[in-house]
């Protein structure tokens, strides 16, 4: 298996350009999530969702922004994962969690189940879509498109071993500056859901960002899961296998 | 792949062979056959974003006569690969469905638009010049000499090529056209 | 920046990661005041005030950077004794006429150095620029460079009250702190703040960049704007090196380009003047006038006799002036705005509109449409179906009912063009760099590049010409390119290659040194000579960055010969050496006899310190080796313009000819010398009007570009700006009752047009004078239609068409309007609404 890969999205340094969110719709297809003025600020994304794989916030703050790129957060402990029963979501050899669009049967398990409200069926497909983290990308040895195209680098990717040591430095130096509000969101591997493999830099509180203060993985107390989930999936196999066939005529 | 050869991938039966069920035990045929769009692409252009004048560098990858993929170009000292949003939507700039690929014509005081031949847009707008340019002719303008048309004009947008305008400009020149311009102004 | 040019803006978190303090003035709240240390809001259209200022605060506190004044400036220079200021005519300076609206330059000019020394060839010194006056209207500035004697009478004890140091600081002795906070609403401490930082970052060790878009060139005094900065940093000494400079990021792909090879009415390929009727009458008498003697543009036969031969061929001999005849003649404005008039008024009877949108991108957007309506014909290139090309049939006109597709007479041709990844050739981008693109696929259908379009439209042009003296132009044109494909797409290489210019042998030219004035040389644009030196196209050369020094000069190709940064010689004192170790760039190595460093040097290779120019030199001979601004008359940067502007030698602060404002500084309350066209169809709102107390400013958002065709219409990016919109203060909301989310209608003379309205604490509300002023800010890239997935009214309907007296810009930067809650009325009573307006 390959390191552990990761984003470090550091939010101090985003100007909420959005070429994340292009970026990523580029290149995985994704469609567009429809065209409506939210009037929140120079945000009209909203949330992430199946058609939305980064979303970039703009919190205005008084007489400013804070802004932030925001992603799938591919949790150690990933509570999608665990729900899905066909298998369609899976643990990759880069340590991030992909739905498989081939095998997802939209049973939606996994829409409850995450904690930070990513994953969601799209309208019309039904099918689980989030990020993937570019999962083809990272095979031929690429970035992922949103931080490739990330014209600040506030969007990093790396072995996340060595984004958490960048991110470590990054918010000591914040701090030695007088920037005692930056912290690290995610990082740490002790939360409640064993560390994300997206984390953030964040420049206020996570509330102030929609992002929930301390996520827990929903199927924590249920190891048992899993036996009961491949059981519930083996006896669908039949029916499924021929609803997945006629799709692929 | 059959039904039944597939049916042996689904992860479901690989988990109960004891695979790990959410790492390789999970992976589907087309999972594992994953690669980069990119890898597979016929050619690859070097060109520059269309959109503001940083002049980011862009790389066009192309497989079977299509554009695929355009994304930064991390040799370009100017963006180091990185794109904008705008920039980073180029390959839907090029690509979209929407885009109007054939000449329309619209004929005076008609309602509606009317198919035309390029050949024969080409043909007509030609005659239209000639003619324009013969009837405003003007030799002189105040007793001098100045050897031009006030009857036809041009506005360029500034994502012209430069040989483009050199041209343009050239062309109009020696046609006497003067009313030249350009987003440059604007 | 971060806002409209993000990718560049990577350099500026670089540099604010190294220490750098990034301060960000505008009206407006963007995504660059978000990262920059200090957003320092502004009233719109006051800037001169502030830069005034700042100035003001260098020359009274002695902050100059003494040493580079004195040797690079013409700080010691001393100006005529006719020469009267602002400060003397409450606002104007000598030589106004105010019937023309136009200045006589004569009093501006520099005093000889000696009485009654003869001027160098040419004329134009010794009458101190009357002789300019007389022959050059403001349609010819921008172009060549403008006339001064290259030896004036200098006090380099800068003390002579008539030197221009001297009257620098007379000029600028009112722009004080006080009416920075009395005109631009930007409270003192914040001015002190600015100011210690801009002098802190200045000097032998450290350089201040300024950068500014058309937020700073979309003015009646548009340009003046400029020359302030300009000013400042040569006080500072922060141009020629290293972060320092003034940096124009433009908006477009190859916006540079266009003006570098124009389609602009007023110049010709490199910056040379098109002929004007009467004053230019032949070869000889368009050089005497065309541009200075001394300095680079001395070579300026050289230049315009290549640019002839390259066009005209072997036609061009030295017996009919290389076809100079055959350049048609300019008699004043020609400009895009004058244009659309005539077409109104009938005299232009057709149009070719290029990937461009005037309908919803110009100001005046209901101005822009009427001369479309008047057309005789109208040619549409662009890859989508802009407003431009279907305003007959779905444009606000034919909504109110004000006209009906029935009743227009333009006959529309539109033809799809070819997208940036369908053809090849060159863009240069905002620091003059040219990138070649390589065609990555055929375009699809009917579309073409422009290049093919005119070429073959060239071609079937000369297959009807007549045998007379009217076609001779055309007929001797040069216009054989390679063609290539099934729809014989001519070479771009060889357009370029012909362009770089070509030598008696046939072989491609390296550099405009090399142009001949007999004749022997072509070359299509002499400051693009060298981009295809030793039969290279070297705009297409891609070293990866990583593999290069920071300064990447293998990759593209800059003009003039890959100098990646003008006037670098001012990075090395006048002896040559780096004014600091932190600083050095170019310097002169001593033993080896040249320049070096890290670019190419912007100056004669082997040109010593220790030159100094014989009697009666010219061109670059007449450059001393100690003066870096090598196309200026007398290689010195200007602090005061004793030619050149058709607004004064000085920049003094005007009010938009719109505005709810007086002009604290002086009677004269806007430019006097602005251009307003008086036209029933694009009115004016009365400067402080109550009916228009609202200041009102247009600008771009990052998700979309310009009037939207290549934006609105993709989904990726118009689902991320879905609406038009306005944004307001929270003051301004409670004041006019709009709520966000809402809908707002703004109003001026012209227009009435609805937005969505983003009430935010990012807008400030001003306070100065004793009152609040608010600013109505408005994004520009909507439209009705346009192919576009997302519609909305165009800003541009809103604006007034008055101009910038130099450049003819328009000032589309800083107006005036109404705003109300609620969406605009329909139809007729949309009408009149504005009426009503127009009315009261």
């Amino acid at each position: 298996m390959s390191e552990r890969m990761g984003f470090f999205t550091d939010t101090s340094v985003c100007i909420g350009c959005k070429a994340c969110e292009v970026a990523c719709k580029e290149w995985n297809d994704v469609p567009d999530d429809g065209f409506v003025f939210r009037a929140t600020s120079y945000d009209n994304t909203g949330a992430l969702g199946a058609s939305t794989w980064r979303h970039v916030a703009f919190i205005e703050n008084g007489d400013g922004w804070l802004m932030s790129s925001d992603v799938c957060k591919h949790c150690t402990d990933a509570a999608c994962l665990d729900v899905c029963p066909t298998g369609a979501l899976f643990r990759t050899e880069f340590d991030t969690v992909v739905v498989q669009s081939d095998v997802c049967n939209g049973c939606g398990y996994c829409v409850p189940a995450c904690p930070y409200g990513v994953i969601d069926r799209r309208e019309g497909d039904g099918r689980a879509w989030k990020c993937t983290m570019c999962y083809d990308r990272l095979r031929g040895g690429l970035e992922p498109a949103c931080a490739k195209a990330c014209p600040t680098d506030s969007i990093q990717f790396g072995p996340l071993d060595e984004l958490r040591e960048r991110a470590a430095a990054r918010v000591a130096g914040l701090h030695a500056a007088g920037r005692t509000e930056a912290r690290l969101y995610g990082e740490d591997p002790a939360d409640g859901v064993g560390g994300d493999g997206a984390f953030f830099l964040l420049m206020a509180e996570p509330e102030t960002y929609g992002l929930p203060p301390d996520p827990v993985v929903t199927t924590r107390d249920l190891p048992a899961m899993w036996r009961w989930a491949a059981a519930a999936a083996l006896s669908m196999v039949g029916v499924t296998v021929l609803a997945t066939a006629g799709r692929r005529r | 792949m059959g039904a039944r050869e597939w049916a042996g991938r689904w992860p479901v039966l690989r988990q109960l062979a004891g695979q790990d069920p959410r790492r390789d035990a999970a992976r589907s045929a087309r999972t594992d056959a994953l690669v980069p769009r990119t890898a597979t692409a016929d050619s690859v252009a070097r060109s520059v974003c269309p959109y503001c004048a940083v002049g980011c560098g862009q790389l066009v990858y192309v497989k079977d006569g299509k554009v695929t993929q355009i994304e930064g170009d991390p040799d370009s000292p100017i963006s180091r690969g990185r794109l904008c949003p705008k920039g980073s939507a180029s390959k839907q700039l090029v690509t979209r469905p929407g885009r109007v690929t054939e000449v329309l014509y619209r004929r005076p005081h008609g309602t509606g638009w009317e198919r035309l031949d390029l050949e024969r847009a080409m043909d007509m707008i030609a005659d239209r010049v000639v003619e324009t340019r013969r009837r405003t002719w003007e030799q002189t303008c105040e007793g001098e000499q100045v050897r031009r048309t006030l009857g036809i004009a041009s506005l360029g947008g500034a994502t012209l090529d430069n040989e483009e305008n050199y041209l343009m400009k050239k062309l109009y020149t020696a046609m006497g056209a003067v009313q030249i311009e350009n987003q440059a102004r604007i | 920046m971060a806002e409209c040019h993000p990718v560049g803006f990577q350099w500026v978190m670089e540099a604010k990661a190294r220490g750098t303090k990034v301060f960000h003035i505008d009206p407006r709240f963007t995504r660059t005041s978000a990262m920059a240390d200090h957003h320092v809001p502004i009233r719109a259209g006051s800037d001169i005030v502030l830069l005034g200022a700042l100035i003001n605060h260098v020359l009274s506190g002695g902050h100059d950077f003494r040493e580079y004044v004195l040797a690079y400036t013409n700080a010691a220079d001393i100006v005529s004794a006719e020469f009267r200021d602002t400060e003397d005519l409450d606002g104007l300076f000598s030589g106004f006429d105010a019937e023309s609206r136009t200045y006589d330059p004569a009093s501006w000019s520099y005093e000889p150095a000696e009485e009654g020394e003869a001027a160098p060839r040419g004329g134009e010194h010794a009458g101190g620029g009357r002789h300019h006056a007389e022959t050059a209207r403001p349609d010819q500035y921008g172009s060549g460079g403008a006339t001064a004697h290259p030896r004036p009478r200098r006090d380099e004890t800068l003390t002579h009250p008539r030197c221009v140091y001297q009257l620098l600081k007379r000029h600028f002795s009112r722009y004080s702190p006080e009416m920075v906070e009395q005109m631009c609403g930007i409270p003192a401490a914040d001015f002190h703040r600015l100011a210690a930082a801009v002098v802190a970052a200045s000097g032998r060790e450290h350089t201040t960049a300024w950068v500014y878009s058309v937020g700073w060139t979309q003015h009646t005094v548009g340009v003046q704007y400029i020359r302030s900065a300009a000013i400042l940093q040569l006080l500072l000494g922060n141009m020629g090196r290293p972060g320092g400079g003034i940096l124009a990021l433009r908006g477009h792909a190859s916006i540079q380009g266009s003006t570098d090879i124009p389609t602009l009415f007023n110049i010709l390929p490199g910056y040379l003047p098109m002929p004007k009727a009467g004053v230019n009458r032949g070869l000889e008498e368009y050089l005497a006038h065309a541009a200075t003697d001394t300095g680079f543009w001395g070579n300026k036969r050289s230049y315009l006799v290549s640019l002839l031969k390259s066009w005209w061929g072997d036609a061009a001999t030295a017996a009919n002036d290389y076809c100079y005849d055959y350049l048609p003649r300019l008699t004043g404005d020609h400009g895009t705005y004058s244009t659309v008039l005539g077409q109104i008024d009938g005299t232009v009877k057709g149009y070719f509109v290029v990937g461009e949108n005037p309908a919803v991108g110009s100001s005046g957007g209901r101005t822009q449409r009427l001369g479309l309506a008047g057309l005789e014909w109208l040619v549409v290139r662009d890859m989508t179906l802009i407003e431009t090309a279907t305003f007959w049939r779905d444009g606000p006109e034919i909504e109110t009912g004000e006209l009906r597709p029935e009743d227009i007479g333009t006959e529309v041709f539109f033809l799809p063009a070819a997208s940036h990844v369908e053809k090849e050739g060159t863009f240069t981008q905002t620091q003059r760099l040219l990138q070649w693109r390589e065609k990555a696929v055929e375009p699809p259908g009917d579309c073409r590049s422009d290049l093919w379009f005119y070429y073959h439209l060239g071609k079937r042009i000369r297959q009807r010409l007549a045998d007379d003296e009217i076609d001779r132009p055309l007929r001797d044109l040069t216009w054989d390119y390679p063609e290539h494909g099934e729809s014989r797409e001519p070479s771009a290489e060889a357009v370029l290659r012909e362009i770089n210019g070509t030598g008696p042998d046939g072989r491609a030219l390296s550099s405009y040194l090399d142009l001949k004035a007999d004749g022997s040389t072509r070359c299509g644009c002499w400051i693009y000579c060298g981009v295809y030196a030793d039969e290279v196209n070297q705009a297409a050369r891609r070293k990866p960055g990583g593999e290069q020094s920071l300064v990447a000069p293998e990759w593209g190709w800059a003009w003039p010969l890959n100098r990646r940064m003008l006037y670098n010689r001012a990075s090395a004192d006048p002896r040559g050496r780096p004014w600091s170790e932190r600083k050095a760039y170019v310097w002169w190595d001593e033993e080896r006899g040249e320049w070096t460093g890290a670019d190419v040097p912007d100056f004669e290779r082997d040109k010593s310190p220790d030159y100094r120019p014989p009697p009666g030199a010219t061109a670059q001979a007449a450059i001393s080796g100690t003066d870096p601004f090598i196309m200026q008359a007398d290689g010195k940067g200007w602090l005061f313009a004793p030619s050149g502007l058709g607004d004064g030698p000085l920049p003094a602060h005007y009010e938009p000819h719109e505005s709810p404002l007086p002009n604290l500084l002086y009677g004269q309350r806007a430019n006097p010398a602005r251009k307003i066209y008086d036209r029933p169809e694009t009115p004016y709102n009365p400067a402080g009007s109550s009916r228009f107390p609202y200041v009102l400013t247009t600008y771009r958002l990052t998700e979309h570009h310009t009037a939207g065709g290549m934006s609105r219409t993709l989904p990726y990016l118009a689902e991320l700006q879905p609406e038009m919109f306005c944004e307001v203060s929270p003051e301004l909301a409670a004041e006019r009752g709009l709520v966000n989310g809402g809908w707002a209608t703004i109003v001026t003379s012209r227009a009435a047009i609805e937005a969505r309205v983003l009430v935010s604490g990012r807008v400030r509300a001003l306070r100065l004078q004793g009152r609040t002023i608010h600013q109505v800010g408005v994004p520009y890239h909507w439209g009705w239609a346009g192919g576009g997935v997302v519609t909305g009214d165009a800003a541009n309907d809103l604006m007034p068409i008055v101009l910038d007296p130099n450049v003819y810009i328009q000032e589309g930067k800083a107006s005036t309007c109404d705003i109300r809650p609620g969406r605009r009325p329909t139809g007729r009573a949309l009408l009149d609404l504005i009426e009503e307006y127009r009315r009261e």
